[in-house]
């Protein structure tokens, strides 16, 4: 039975002595026999670790993707993670903290999570950022109840841009809040917004560049929030903003999005790290922790978790969300991917991301019978329409080692997209492809679907 | 000239000075960066974006040297508490040993490397696990089926009352209140305005148990349900959880676990033998996936019979011909971007696979036998606010200290940080007057259960003898006490933020 604990058998008959009692089940005695479990619980022995590590590691080999050339974004990108981000990440004094509530003992969290919101704020374009929330999608739908709360309504207009996961789970938790989404169609990979303004509408949400990898015209989405009397929600991509017009210089009242690619693995999804950021007239309703600088006692600078007359332990039932745990470890662990890139390094990541790109989408569109699915400007992704199903391109191209994208009708609820979009795929470049990976790309997927 | 990367004034090693900020340290032209070669041609960003859409300013971020952002790093490490370094006896959030194992099965590159949208054929692996953990978190709760992709325990929550929602729903059954005891967690509460229901408080007797009249009097055909941890937030065990169960459902409720305090039962006692209808768990306690600092965290949802079809999805399920995604008919929907926190997932099944039926059993009988020796050792300098044998944490009081002393549950705690040990949670749960929430864990040996008794007690005493000094603690850490009040007036979020006020 192997276990972690420090105890020595005489050690546990002392303590139980000390109790007046003789046996550990004595310590259930107050439990109702008709709720104690009789016969342990039905599941296997323990194993020595090692033992369970062998096993593990065999499942673990099981996953083919692990080992293919990875082409596939849509939300989760394949960046390079240097090693003195793995190394200075699995710090166990970051890896084994508790929530900074002692502030005297944790000035370390809590001067990497203000660190942290600089570089959000300066990203997103907005003055202040949180201190991070579970994932992308668990950013906007903190956005939509920060917009309801601000503005007193309840309706949405949610371009199909965003991701489709996000909004999956923003139609979720509306039916808790009450929140009345509407979907606006994308047209030739852009959103098609309706005319005129609202006077229903808590928010305008849009996404910059949008889950085709498309640059969405955030000057229309802000004309309509403004005629609606709405918030302006821009879920933008942190490597892209790099490059293109901060959500902020778009004159986004917040800001959401997606922090893997910076400096956490694709891992399946996650954990991940959820990006946030406001105007300021908002700070009040942010969600979840956020860190401000002070002093201690004899003056010295300090940073301590604030505004806490928002959060859920003191505000309960009318807090601003019921968040507690967010992500630290992810957000430490951006600090230090974007401090290792730099201000040159980010943007010539970026660069790169972009240039294999661009070239990438031209090749592969002189392939008879794949298109660009539109004429849309994109940063390091876009969408090709292959004229004929995904999944069967996509099972070739994994055969000569590629994962060649992920196909637009498997992040929609099946039927969602009506046949339209069936032969839709998101294809993604990142600074870790070589000329030679988009040779090989152009020619799997030539010869997948010419098969 | 920007701040000394290498001098390490700020670790507490060698100095007492505050770490610079990474923007401090940071000086134009300076770069860590080293990029691929990747022999792809670079193209302009004016021939490949459209002006409206490039950046018209210049973003910057910050400019370092390695070797400075190494330096920088470390030191914030060394001005950090953590698990590995000692104990944290804080109620609530059973901060156990996090054993190394499971680091090593987080960082597999087979399964950190796996893109969540690759096909199922691609991510066997991957599948079984999640359908393995889904497997054994059933059998130790006791319940059908689970979804494992809420982030986090508030996250399972939510996702737990939108499928009481759903459920009540689905029988054409409007229903408007959740009960709460007044003892619980603060997310209880905001969880169930999020879910569009209202909060019906309970109160607790004098026993710091539910009180069962009370219940009864707040019941009615409109309740969705309640929501109990148990054992409760004073670390007792809800032992009427029998009649409990049987008029909350007797007026057709649900029952919900919280289960932040899971550990205390592991192999004596199910949720779902309790009659409880949805459970969460708090992978980061119960199953010792680290903290991190405030996350990342797992809260899968686990359901009885009536709820499984309500499950969020997809599904990570078993078939005949390998593993594969599937919605359950009358799903509520997804409520993470993709399938939940997977290497938290991977770092909870390698302990329970290491641990197994016994192992799990045994972690709950020592969690138990050291808060009740805690409490029992203590009696005498902090008496626990309610005087039975308790679950995995005791709630002690300093209500006598205080009127004696002047020294409150909050210097109690401080002052512990200069004992060298973390503090326990202070003034929770709100039932209690100068609470004090002590859970040592099953992790800690007896002789550092002794020295934190004896810590306590010298801190009792200097109370009585030098009541300055403990209103002063601590000491010995990086800062003393901060001004929260200046943090909350004026916002410094930024060090952008920080340059406006003038502060650099």
């Amino acid at each position: 039975m192997p276990t972690y604990l420090p105890h020595t058998a005489e050690q546990d008959a002392a303590m139980l002595s000390f109790l007046g009692l003789e046996r550990m089940e004595d310590l259930f005695a107050h439990l109702p026999a008709a709720v104690r479990l009789a016969g342990g619980l039905p599941i296997p022995a323990g194993r020595s670790e090692l033992d369970v590590l062998d096993d593990l590691a065999a499942l673990a080999d099981r996953n083919v993707a692990a080992g293919l050339t990875c082409f596939a974004g849509a939300g989760a990108y394949d960046h390079d993670i240097p090693p003195v981000v793995r190394a200075l990440a699995s710090r166990s004094e970051f890896v084994t903290a508790y929530t900074p509530y002692q502030p005297e003992v944790a000035q370390g969290v809590l001067q990497a999570l203000f660190e942290y919101q600089t570089l959000v704020a300066r990203l997103s374009g907005l003055p202040v950022a949180n201190a991070s929330l579970y994932d992308g999608a668990a950013a906007l739908v903190e956005a939509l109840n920060l917009a309801a709360s601000t503005t007193g309504r309840h309706g949405v207009l949610l371009s199909r841009g965003v991701h489709p996961h996000w909004r999956a789970a923003a139609r979720t938790f509306a039916a808790g809040t009450g929140h009345q989404i509407e979907e606006v169609p994308l047209v030739e990979g852009v959103t098609a917004w309706p005319a005129g303004g609202r006077d229903d509408l808590a928010a305008v949400v849009v996404g910059y560049p949008n889950y085709l990898g498309y640059l969405e015209d955030i000057a229309t989405a802000r004309a309509l929030a403004d005629a609606s009397g709405a918030l302006l929600v821009v879920a933008a991509d942190p490597v892209a903003a790099a490059l293109v017009r901060s959500a902020g210089a778009w004159g986004a009242d917040v800001f959401v999005g997606e922090g893997q690619a910076l400096g956490t693995a694709l891992s399946f999804g996650g954990p991940y790290l959820g990006l946030f950021a406001v105007r300021e007239e908002l700070v009040r309703r942010l969600p979840g922790r956020i860190v401000g600088e002070t002093v201690d006692v004899v003056g010295r600078r300090a940073f301590v978790t604030t505004l806490r007359a928002r959060e859920q332990d003191i505000r309960r039932e009318r807090a601003t969300s019921n968040v507690c745990t967010n992500q630290t470890l992810m957000a430490v662990t951006a600090v230090i991917q974007l401090g290792w890139l730099g201000t040159d390094g980010l943007r010539e990541m970026a660069l790169r991301c972009a240039s294999g790109a661009h070239e990438l989408a031209e090749r592969v569109t002189q392939i008879p019978g794949v298109s660009a699915a539109s004429g849309a400007p994109f940063v390091r992704e876009f969408a090709l329409r292959l004229g004929r199903p995904v999944e069967a391109v996509l099972a070739a191209m994994a055969g000569r080692g590629i994962l060649g994208g992920v196909a637009a009708r498997a992040l929609e609820p099946p039927g969602a997209m009506g046949g339209d979009g069936d032969d839709v795929l998101i294809v993604t470049v990142t600074e870790r492809h070589r000329a030679r990976d988009l040779d090989a790309y152009v020619e799997a997927l030539r010869e997948a679907v010419a098969s | 000239m920007s701040a000394a990367g290498g001098r390490a004034a700020s670790a507490p090693l060698v100095g007492r000075e505050s770490e610079p900020t990474m923007f401090e340290l940071s000086s134009p032209g300076r770069s860590a960066a080293q990029l691929r070669a990747t022999g792809i041609a670079p193209r302009a960003l004016d021939a490949m974006i459209p002006a409206p859409h490039r950046r018209d300013d210049r973003l910057v971020t910050v400019d370092l040297a390695e070797r400075d952002l190494v330096g920088h790093v470390t030191r914030l490490s060394a001005r950090q508490y953590s698990v590995d370094l000692g104990a944290y006896p804080l109620g609530s959030c059973t901060m156990k040993y996090n054993p190394k194992m499971a680091d090593e099965v987080a960082a597999l590159a087979a399964l950190a490397h796996v893109h969540p949208a690759a096909d199922a054929s691609l991510t066997q692996g991957w599948l079984e696990l999640l359908v393995t953990l889904e497997e054994r978190l059933c059998a130790i709760t006791g319940m059908t089926a689970a979804t494992l992709q809420p982030a986090a325990g508030a996250a399972g929550e939510l996702t737990g009352l939108l499928l009481m929602r759903a459920y009540h729903q689905a029988r054409g059954d409007a229903r408007r209140r959740v009960l709460i005891p007044d003892s619980a967690h603060g997310t209880n509460p905001a969880s169930v305005t999020l879910s569009g229901y209202q909060v019906t408080t309970v109160p607790s007797t004098a026993r710091g148990l539910v009180d069962l009249e009370a219940l009864a009097a707040r019941l009615g055909d409109d309740v969705a349900g309640i929501m109990l941890t148990n054992p409760n937030t004073v670390g007792l065990f809800e032992e009427d959880i029998d009649p409990i169960a049987e008029l909350v459902h007797g007026v057709g409720g649900l029952l919900y676990y919280d289960g932040a305090n899971l550990n205390a039962i592991l192999g004596q006692a199910r949720p779902g033998d309790m009659g409880f209808d949805i459970v969460h768990m708090n992978l980061h306690k119960t199953f010792a996936t680290p903290h991190g600092g405030g996350g990342p965290g797992a809260g899968p949802v686990a359901v009885g019979d009536a709820l499984v079809d309500f499950l969020p999805g997809p599904r990570p399920v078993r078939r005949d011909d390998g593993y594969g995604w599937e919605s359950p008919a009358r799903s509520i929907g997804r409520v993470h971007g993709w399938h939940g926190n997977a290497l938290v997932l991977a770092r909870a099944l390698a302990y329970i696979e290491t641990h197994g039926a016994e192992g799990l059993a045994a972690v709950a009988e020592h969690a138990v036998l050291n808060a009740n020796w805690v409490r029992r050792r203590l009696a005498a300098v902090l008496p626990a606010a309610y005087d039975r044998p308790c679950m995995h944490e005791c709630v002690v009081t300093a209500t006598a200290l205080k009127e004696a002393t002047g020294v409150r549950a909050l210097d109690v705690a401080k002052s512990l940080l200069d004992e060298g040990f973390h503090a326990p949670t202070v003034y929770f749960p709100l039932i209690v007057d100068e609470a004090l929430m002590i859970e040592p864990t099953e992790t800690e040996s007896p002789e550092t259960l002794e020295a934190l008794a004896q810590a306590l007690e010298r801190i009792v005493a200097r109370a009585h003898d030098d009541p300055a000094r403990v209103h002063a603690a601590p000491q010995a850490t990086p800062v003393g006490r901060v001004d929260e009040a200046r943090a909350a007036r004026t916002l410094v979020a930024t060090e952008d933020m920080a340059v406006r006020a003038g502060l650099r």
